[in-house]
């Protein structure tokens, strides 16, 4: 009586429910080439509406007939649910599309080892890049970080190390900054700094700016990671005789220390794309510059923003170019926080 | 020899005083929290303070008029001025409301299908798309949605005012599709349906699991299932969602900008091509504003600020009413 | 420790027993006898089997080869040590196992002679002829008491012609009638723990279900509220198959017809031995049930 039993999933779909499956589809496809061919109504909308009306029907006659309303209700559901995720993903495809078709073209050697001082956006592609941009941007990135972290982290552990009585309305308010649209940080900079202070365009104002935009991201992302932080390590720091500070800085935060590095990522993915308060603080500078607390400074965004409105074939193929740039640097940037956060967990 | 005394002795008062540098450490650690309180009542004190002039020059008709006009003598003194934001304030409402409409119930299907339908390595791939999806910047959506989905919006707008033009809302007069509320709330939406597939996946992934089997073991369907379990719990942290969605939609600028016509008109046609939004329009006259059409600017931006920050306020508070009451 | 060959003869021997049911006098007479019966419950059906089912959760083996056949109309008391797969042995059988991401299985459960696992079977009648009632009460709290009793019926969609009968019968063979009847229309947040308990045993029989699954469902109540819920298990069993997982020994004495034990020796969790419940009490066949059953161990 040895036999040995080998485990099996009697509930999921057998060969015949995915046959059947398969055979709606094509049945919904049939139609709508069909009613298309034979009725006015015209285009990939119409074939799509069609196809998923078809489907929906079918697979929901067939629990009726076979099993009963709730069936055909729960199978009707399915269909909608489907739909969702594949309208919700459709511009996702669309946009990384597009993005790598016309902006591929755009991409060289010389588009990053110059600017456009030189150049307008109008001229083509062999002159002219974005070098000062990416500097633009890594500086005025870099200057926001030096800001927004210490201002974030400190936030994050006054609600999770001090849990003072001001926590309620601190998450509150940081919730509400997270909210503040970007132009309206831009103007803040405007009204409160250049007017009264500089006077003129610069990456400081841009930076504080993105500052303003940075730090809710910091602080929320690092007071979810420092909860996560079991109480164990502070009481044993503690029983230790260290003092809370010490504990803070030598157990807890580097106990945090993948996650803290992954809320600054976050936080830099969200302002590195930011276009509204650079077009109101930075003067959108075509030089490689140095001078980041004293003239116009050039920024990816801005970069982009004048190519796109300068409206010729080429400008539009730099703009295009200039988004993949972006989009490549938020995907890396995101990719790494998503690395960093589960080998954390692990 | 005296008697013993038994009684219970009162609870012994604990001091501990803090050494100085915890006390230090509390101190700058306190600052630094309280820098979110400061940096919003900053934002608040100077635009009101640069904007002042204007709001007491227009008073209430800042915000119902619509004409922003602004003339000049030939030294630069200002001879008259009228700013009215009325035909932003609609855009803007009727932009991010076209938006939350399109978006919520997809985002709520897409959540259902990742929690519920979705096989778990399908799960995995679609929520690192879609959350990566929610990190694009803005100004991409702008020119997509100007290049690439404009043309077929338009032909949307243009079915749905063939069909349904006898209903005020999608009448077209004069016949003009491009670059209307309908295209930028249709940007929109694209926008914030990362945002709230995320809120809503996370609000019914934790709805309780042995209410969920209870339902399965009386042989529900999976649909039966969540309309009796997930649904009624998950509502508030859906609607939050999607309060969070519209206080984002109300505020984006260069999105807008892009898709959208703007004309000093309050215009309720949202298939028509005419409107404009707070953000975009500031950002269309800051260019070649004067001194004091700037200040008019800053009263603008200011008025963004309190709407954007009143509906984050009413999501954060609708948002923890989550699974209070299961209801 | 017994050795395998010898381990799976004692199996199949108590298999052997239970194949011929040693059946309650007529059920018939036992029905009649009974004032609360209402005229549409009836004796129901042939009752439920399990032939050689295994489970697992992933790569892990957590149950094997469990063969018992349950008399209609017994109360049976599955007993032993925690993590012997008694819960995940009953989740087999009304297909709630599978919901498990990982989960497999092996074997056939009849009910009524069909096994419930075959292909095209709608899984959601089988729940309906199957029902649960789980250790920590759960009814759902945006109901009404009485909405609570009849949901089996919205979320099945099934119609019933009179709902007000259905619900007094329901409450009534749960013996939570009298304390609610004048509040149905409330929501259940002011009930005690035992009365929650009695309201998801009325929930699970307004479907009319065949068999009664019931997994510790008194570990989380006092005392008092226990007892009332044997007494309803001794009165649903006239009518019903009713399998209930339980830690409480005394509780497996007064409440049931039949027992079984199972045990795990580290590796999948095996049903030992089978008697009924008077005889695995007192003369026990296998060694390591005697050891439980004494307190020895578990």
């Amino acid at each position: 009586m040895t036999t040995i039993v080998l485990p099996t999933k009697p509930w999921a779909a057998s060969k015949q429910d995915r046959l059947r499956n398969f055979l709606f589809y094509l049945l919904a496809v049939a139609v709508s080439f069909v009613l298309v061919a034979v009725t006015p109504m015209k285009g990939k909308l119409a074939y799509a509406v069609i196809f998923f009306i078809t489907y929906m029907t079918v697979t929901s006659l067939y629990s009726l007939l076979i099993t009963g309303s709730a069936a055909a209700k729960d199978a009707a559901i399915k269909s909608l649910v489907g739909l969702g995720a594949t309208v919700t993903l459709i511009p996702i495809l669309s946009i990384i599309g597009t993005v790598l078709r016309k902006g591929l073209p755009g991409l060289s050697l010389g588009l990053f080892t110059s600017d456009m001082s030189l150049s307008a956006p109008t001229d083509p592609l062999s002159s002219g890049g974005l070098l000062h941009a990416i500097t633009g941007t890594l500086t005025m990135v870099a200057m926001a970080l030096i800001l927004s972290v210490p201002l974030g982290i400190l936030t994050a552990l006054y609600l999770t190390e001090i849990r003072g009585k001001f926590s309620g309305p601190i998450r509150f308010l940081v919730q509400a900054m997270s909210g503040v649209p970007s132009i309206v940080a831009g103007l803040f900079i405007l009204s409160a700094v250049l007017y009264p202070i500089t006077g003129n365009y610069s990456g400081l104002m841009g930076a504080l700016a993105l500052t303003i935009l940075m730090i809710p991201t910091v602080a929320r992302t690092s007071e979810e990671v420092l909860q996560l932080i079991p109480n164990d390590l502070r009481e044993a720091g503690t029983a230790l005789g260290g003092t809370q500070w010490r504990t803070v800085a030598m157990i807890v935060i580097p106990a945090a220390r993948s996650g803290l590095i992954t809320a600054v990522i976050l936080g830099i993915a969200r302002i590195a794309g930011e276009t509204a308060p650079l077009l109101l603080l930075t003067g959108g500078g075509d030089r490689v510059t140095g001078k980041v607390f004293d003239g116009p400074i050039g920024s990816l965004p801005y970069y982009i923003w004048k190519s796109f409105n300068a409206g010729s074939p080429e400008a539009l193929t730099r703009a295009w170019a200039g988004l993949l740039v972006l989009m490549i640097v938020v995907l890396i940037l995101f990719t790494s926080a998503r690395a960093l956060s589960s080998r954390k967990i692990s | 020899m005296p008697n013993p005394v038994n009684t219970i002795p009162l609870p012994r008062e604990l001091t501990t005083k803090p050494r100085r540098s915890d006390k230090v450490f509390r101190q700058v650690v306190t600052t630094g929290g309280l820098s979110s309180l400061a940096i919003l009542g900053l934002i608040a004190f100077f635009l009101a303070r640069s904007g002042f002039e204007v709001l007491r020059e227009e008073g209430l008709s800042f915000i119902t008029s619509s004409e922003w006009s602004i003339m000049t003598d030939e030294i630069g003194n200002v001879t008259e001025s009228n700013f009215g934001l009325a035909a932003m304030l609609v855009g803007t409402i009727l932009c991010s409301i076209i938006a939350v409409v399109i978006a919520v119930p997809i985002s709520v299907f897409s959540a259902l299908f990742l929690n519920f339908y979705a096989p778990i390595w399908l799960k995995r791939i679609l929520v690192s798309i879609i959350d990566t999806m929610a990190a694009f910047p803005s100004i991409l959506f702008g020119i997509w949605g100007f290049l690439v989905l404009m043309p077929s919006v338009e032909y949307w707008a243009k079915l749905i005012n063939k069909y349904f033009g006898w209903i005020l809302l999608f009448e077209v007069k004069p016949y003009f599709f491009t670059r209307s509320p309908f295209v930028a709330g249709v940007v929109l939406a694209i926008m914030i349906i990362p945002i709230i597939t995320s809120v809503s996946r996370e609000v019914f992934a934790q709805a309780p699991l042995d209410r969920i089997q209870a339902a399965f073991a009386l042989g529900a369907t999976r649909w039966a299932m969540i309309k009796a379990v997930v649904i009624p719990y998950g509502r508030s942290g859906v609607v939050g969602g999607a309060m969070l969605g519209l206080g984002r939609a109300m505020g984006e600028t260069v999105a807008v900008y892009t898709v959208l016509n703007i004309v000093y008109q309050v215009n309720w046609h949202v298939l028509l091509g005419a409107g404009g939004n707070v953000a975009s329009l500031i950002i269309l006259k800051f260019g070649e504003a004067s001194p004091y059409e700037i200040k008019a600017l800053m009263a603008a931006g200011l008025i963004l600020f309190l709407m954007t920050l009143m509906v984050n306020a009413g999501a954060n508070s609708i948002v923890k009413r989550t699974g209070k009451s299961g209801r | 420790m017994e050795t395998k060959p010898s381990n799976q003869k004692q199996v199949q021997e108590s298999g052997k027993q239970m194949t011929t049911p040693i059946k309650p006098s007529s059920l018939s007479s036992v029905a009649s006898a009974s004032p609360h019966r209402v005229e549409s419950v009836h004796a129901q059906g042939t009752g439920l089997e399990t032939r050689g089912v295994h489970a697992w959760f992933g790569k892990n083996h957590v149950l094997a080869d469990v063969s018992l056949d349950f008399t209609a109309g017994s109360v049976t008391a599955l007993i032993g040590p925690s993590g012997c797969g008694k819960s995940t042995y009953i989740r087999t059988i009304n297909r709630m196992h599978e919901f498990i991401p990982g989960a497999a299985m092996a074997g056939e459960v009849l009910l009524d002679g069909k096994d419930v696992y075959a292909p095209g079977i709608d899984v959601t009648k089988i729940r309906l002829q199957i029902g649960m009632v789980f250790q920590k009460p759960n009814p759902f709290p945006s109901m009404t008491i009485g909405e609570n009793v009849l949901s089996g019926l919205k979320l099945a969609q099934l119609k019933v012609a009179n709902k007000e009968e259905l619900l007094e019968e329901c409450l009534v063979r749960a013996g939570l009638w009298s304390e609610v009847k004048d509040r149905l229309g409330t929501h259940g947040g002011s009930l005690s723990g035992g009365q929650q308990q009695r309201l998801c045993i009325a929930r699970a029989l307004a479907v009319r279900p065949q068999v009664l699954l019931m997994d510790e469902p008194c570990s989380a109540l006092d005392p008092g509220s226990t007892l009332r819920i044997e007494e309803t298990v001794r009165e649903l069993s006239e009518t019903m198959t009713i399998v209930i997982v339980t830690h409480n020994m005394q509780q497996a004495a007064r409440v049931s017809d039949y027992t079984a034990f199972f045990l795990s020796d580290g590796g999948p969790g095996q049903m030992i031995e089978v008697a009924r419940t008077s005889e695995i009490f007192s003369q026990p066949k296998d060694q390591r049930t005697e050891n439980y059953v004494t307190g020895r161990f578990g």
